[in-house]
């Protein structure tokens, strides 16, 4: 199942891009997904927090992932 | 009225936004870009937000911030892009028949902007910069 992913603030300097294509197991979840992100790219382990939105909300790790979803990395926000 | 704009922010336009003539009060928050940060200076802010969630976001604040007081207008208005030292970054503007609600309701949606909206600010300093909040290890938790 081909994804796209979003990337922001920190997470975007780290991925070097504002979005990825990744090829993830059809079923995946949030938390898989997140996992296979530290691993390719470790620094992102070492962030404060790091949340995924699916479709511009923020998802819990139990979330399964679909074709289509608009999913993005929230590093630690500092809006204000 | 929800704005992500590159544009210096008309604050009088937010504040108009939430104009209700039940209204006794309007409070009004202004975010501002600070000089200094860990005793170095700030040269300038880099902003950058995921303006659709942010939008979605601020929407669900707004509900929230009803749901506990009876207010009776709010609109919030922030920039993205680059700033220097002394220009407003964010406007929350919120109306309600008497200024503790006013007061009490603006201050909730400031903690929640900062706690949930998808905007991002990098600190540039003379000698380097930094992402705000982004990693446990530095003395930066506060934005």
């Amino acid at each position: 199942m081909k994804c796209s992913v979003k990337a922001f603030g920190i997470a975007r300097e780290i991925l070097d891009a504002r979005e990825l294509m990744l090829d993830l197991p059809d079923g995946a979840t949030v938390a898989q997904l997140r996992q296979l992100l530290i691993g390719r790219y470790p620094r992102l382990g070492a962030l404060t927090s790091l949340f995924i939105a699916v479709n511009t909300e923020y998802a819990p790790d139990d979330r399964l992932l679909l074709s289509g979803d608009e999913i993005a990395l929230i590093p630690p926000v500092s809006g204000g | 009225m929800i704005k992500i704009t590159e544009k210096p922010i008309d604050i009088q336009k937010v504040i108009d936004a939430t104009a209700s003539l039940g209204a006794g009060a309007i409070d009004v928050f202004i975010g501002t870009v600070r000089n200094t940060a860990h005793g170095k200076n700030v040269v300038w802010l880099e902003y950058e937000a995921y303006e659709a969630m942010a939008v979605a976001e601020i929407r669900k604040i707004m509900a929230e911030t009803s749901q506990r007081w009876p207010i009776l207008g709010s609109a919030v208005c922030h920039r993205v892009g680059t700033l220097k030292p002394g220009e407003v970054s964010v406007v929350i503007a919120v109306s309600a028949p008497h200024r503790k609600e006013a007061f009490e309701a603006c201050e909730y949606m400031v903690s929640r902007l900062k706690e949930k909206v998808p905007i991002w600010k990098k600190e540039i300093f003379e000698d380097g910069e930094e992402w705000i909040s982004a990693h446990p290890s530095t003395s930066n938790t506060y934005n």
